[in-house]
């Protein structure tokens, strides 16, 4: 039990479950799934299909933030792939060929992979701060996205393109399979090779890290492109679930979110140890507090105070020092981890 | 010297676990004098200080402050009773204004509002007492180093000016900054400031201290008026020549054979960096170690950075292989074998958040690249080797390397770089601040490796090991490389290198 209670990830689940059971008392039928014309239906499912787009980006945001950086821009990279897809699928001359849907897709992610190099550039040779970096592309992404779509709305009539938001395969929301593949891919990539603990050197001991040899710079870029990448796939999910580009919509605040679910996931915002499984539980748990908020009946004019009790509750029950002065236990639990052992 | 001391602490004993940092030191500051603290790293100079200024409790002994007992709860309380120090690296905040500086958290105030014209107004006579005039509202970073020094200097003695500990505060300074903190140091003397002054210069202390202190691994040597000493005399006391167990152990001169290769893996012909290391020629051959040898601040660790290309020369040039190299980066130097462990384990060394095979494992890692993982099994089997081979506790190979003692650290970066079977293993200071046991297997580790035909590049503070392992001798004084000394056969006593290390103090 006490191993349990020991994980990481321990309290952000044990607040996800609770915010999960909360809600049948508001829709008795909130843990009911159904099955409809071989679609999956359900709150719960619901939960999942709205967390797609942030579970992506904050699997991105956690490669940033183990290498000791952040990236403010994801929102509006969101934004300029959902401009850049709706712009060429609206010039097909059939919205519903597939090829020309790939080739929109294809065109998002390339372009995504451009701009992470810029973030990347920008931070690991230019030596810019990464806050201040990526702030660069935060605010002008969103014009750029707002220029290419001449700041209309665009909306695309497109059956290939609404499926990667909006479609089902095997009875499962499409763009929860492609989050899940994404993440899987993800994990064996960074895991089976060294990628994982090189950047985890890199974001704990960047001095260290030199002096073992590794190279820090490209690291740091990929760290970034993958970012911009996960990033680019998310605006695709939200474009094509709303059926257009909005490029004042797509993303917003979103960095915001990411940032939060990668540190309710465990990830130090200081770098280095990184956990994607946590990060992609913080997703979950933060669209649950969307959901929660609506199945309770929050008036949305509290929505985000609610939202914010929540958090601070969460972030409460990750410190240890606040539990122990709750439960203020007779027991001489260390509060602070124990020292360290001197040289 | 018939004034009673302002300072008088006697038997003072502090231990850690494991280690007696001071047992027994008296020591006494009087009005008027510069005191100096001499001993080499871990004789217990600034654990001395950290006592003093209630950083640490004692466990045995007393301290008097103007012929009261007292006992300090922490620098502030220190502070407040007249004793202020001043750290080697400025501990100020360089954004702020100099008279912001040397008032920050006691301001003159009226109504709770700051009167920012009588603060700077303040400050420009205080400095003025230290013949320094400077624009006090201008940020402290538009100063030199040294000038930042003297402002916490002026700072110190403003807020309480009885004593005066200095930590080293030369340590970055140039000749003609020291001269002018010298100054400073002899007005505050004449005031009748006690100072306490730490430098690894003897030069310095010769120049400017009045009586000085001689710890060695945390007991007390001597007190001495400086002008009794000389400067060889000063050396032999803090180095110190009883036997250590380990040294009884390994006690015949070790028979350093002439079987290096004939040619020279690298050789560095007049290489240099401006500031760290003045432009020096060396050669370093397989099966040889070579011992760098000097005080602290002598350049030891600069020159070994240059080889590693961890630092990058502005001067001179670098053969590996009797062929021009540039060494631009880390990772150069260890595609040529080169690898290097350095004397800073925590922040430079090991990544503490990482477990022990992780950290064993990066430097490979990183020189096969991300895409070609070690394979897990023969990571378990080099991991579990060097564990076996270097008998790192705990035997565990997931625990965070930061829950390691210090020498098991230093373990784990040396079990780092034998992996990557180096032609060059530059170690600076491997030894320092490690139990004597592992010491002795560090010791034993590096002439095996030498005589398997690895050129080894020793740095360490302590002479004794330096001479024990090494064939060749390069001394250090002052960022020069002064003399390289021939040990084959045991041929050079510590008299030697100490006096090449002293000759230039009378200067």
């Amino acid at each position: 039990m006490t191993t349990i209670v020991r994980h990481r990830l321990f309290w952000p689940a044990a607040v996800l479950v609770v915010l999960l059971v909360s809600n049948v008392f508001f829709s008795p039928r909130f843990f009911t799934i159904t099955l409809q014309d071989g679609h999956l239906y359900g709150s719960l499912i619901d939960v999942l299909r709205s967390a797609t787009p942030l579970a992506l980006v904050a699997l991105g945001m956690t490669m940033v933030i183990a290498t000791g950086g952040i990236d403010l821009s994801v929102g509006s990279v969101m934004a300029i792939s959902g401009a850049v897809s709706c712009l060429i699928i609206g010039d097909l001359s059939d919205q519903n060929s597939v090829g020309g849907v790939l080739l929109a897709v294809g065109a998002a992610i390339v372009l995504a992979l451009v701009l992470g190099v810029w973030n990347g550039v920008l931070v690991s040779v230019i030596g810019i701060q990464p806050i201040i970096a990526t702030l660069i592309l935060m605010v002008a992404g969103r014009g750029i996205a707002q220029l290419l779509t001449d700041g209309q709305i665009i909306n695309v009539e497109s059956a290939p393109f609404r499926v990667i938001g909006a479609g089902y395969a095997l009875a499962i929301p499409v763009s929860v399979i492609i989050v899940a593949v994404v993440v899987a891919v993800s994990v064996l990539l960074i895991r089976r090779s060294a990628l994982g603990v090189l950047v985890e050197a890199v974001g704990a001991s960047p001095t260290a890290s030199r002096l073992a040899g590794i190279r820090a710079r490209g690291l740091t870029i990929g760290a970034y492109v993958f970012a911009a990448v996960c990033a680019a796939i998310a605006g695709l999910i939200f474009a094509s679930n709303v059926r257009s580009a909005d490029s004042n919509a797509a993303g917003n605040l979103i960095e915001l979110d990411a940032i939060l679910a990668v540190v309710i996931g465990g990830t130090a915002l200081t770098g280095g140890r990184f956990s994607i499984a946590g990060s992609v539980l913080g997703a979950v748990l933060i669209s649950a507090l969307d959901i929660t908020t609506i199945t309770v009946g929050v008036p949305a004019e509290t929505t985000l105070l609610f939202k914010a009790v929540v958090v601070v509750i969460l972030c409460l029950s990750q410190s240890a020092a606040f539990r122990a002065a709750v439960f203020r236990r007779r027991r001489t639990a260390p509060v602070t981890p124990a020292a360290e052992v001197p040289a | 010297m018939g004034d009673p001391p302002i300072l008088q602490m006697t038997g003072i004993r502090k231990a850690f676990p494991g280690v007696v940092a001071l047992d027994g030191v008296d020591f006494s500051l009087r009005p008027g004098e510069v005191h100096a603290l001499m001993g080499e790293n871990g004789a217990g100079k600034s654990t001395l200080i950290k006592v003093l200024t209630g950083v640490y409790g004692i466990d045995a002994g007393n301290i008097w402050l103007d012929g009261a007992p007292v006992r300090f709860g922490g620098p502030l309380q220190a502070q407040q009773a007249g004793i202020s120090t001043v750290y080697q690296e400025v501990n100020l905040c360089a954004n702020l204004s100099v008279a912001e500086n040397i008032f920050i958290g006691r301001e003159p105030r009226r109504f709770g509002k700051i009167r920012w014209s009588e603060m700077r107004r303040r400050s420009v006579e205080l400095l003025a007492g230290l013949d320094l005039h400077l624009d006090v509202a201008a940020p402290l970073s538009t100063y030199s180093l040294a000038i930042q020094q003297m402002v916490a200097i002026a700072r110190a003695v403003d807020v309480s000016a009885k004593v005066l500990i200095l930590d080293e505060p030369t340590s970055s300074l140039d000749a003609s900054e020291v001269e002018r903190l010298f100054e400073v140091m002899r007005r505050l003397k004449r005031d009748g400031v006690a100072i306490l002054f730490i430098s690894h210069f003897l030069d310095q202390i010769y120049a400017v201290a009045d009586r000085l202190t001689v710890l060695r691994n945390g007991t007390l040597i001597g007190e001495y008026p400086v002008a009794d000493l000389t400067p060889m005399q000063l050396v032999t006391k803090m180095i110190g020549k009883e036997l250590t167990v380990l040294e009884r152990l390994e006690q015949e001169p070790r028979t350093v054979t002439a079987d290096a290769a004939p040619e020279p893996f690298l050789e560095a012909q007049e290489l240099g960096r401006t500031g760290a290391i003045e432009p020096f020629s060396m050669a370093v051959r397989g099966g040889e170690i070579v011992g760098l040898a000097g005080l602290l601040g002598s350049g030891r660790t600069e020159l070994a950075r240059l080889l590693f290309g961890a630092d990058r020369p502005d001067h001179g040039s670098l053969k590996i292989d009797g062929k021009p190299t540039t060494l631009r980066t880390p990772r150069v130097a260890m595609n040529h074998g080169i690898a290097f462990s350095s004397e800073n384990r925590r922040t430079e060394g090991v990544v503490g958040e990482l477990s022990v095979r992780e950290n064993i494992v990066l430097a490979l890692q990183a020189s096969r690249g991300w895409s070609r993982p070690i394979p897990r099994r023969k990571q378990d089997e080099l991991v579990e080797r060097y564990i076996k081979t270097l008998g790192i506790r705990p035997a565990n190979p997931d625990v965070a390397v930061r829950n390691l003692s210090g020498g098991n650290q230093q373990k784990v970066l040396l079990a780092r770089w034998l992996i990557t079977e180096p032609r060059l293993l530059i170690v600076d200071e491997p030894t320092r601040g490690i139990d004597v046991g592992a010491k002795a297997e560090i010791q034993r580790l590096l002439v095996e490796l030498a005589d398997g035909g690895m050129a080894v590049l020793f740095v360490s503070a302590e002479l004794e090991e330096v001479l024990r392992l090494s064939h060749k001798i390069e001394v250090l004084r002052e960022r020069h490389l002064v003399e390289e000394l021939d040990n084959t056969g045991g041929g050079v006593d510590a008299d030697r290198v100490m006096q090449a290390i002293a000759s230039g103090a009378n200067a």
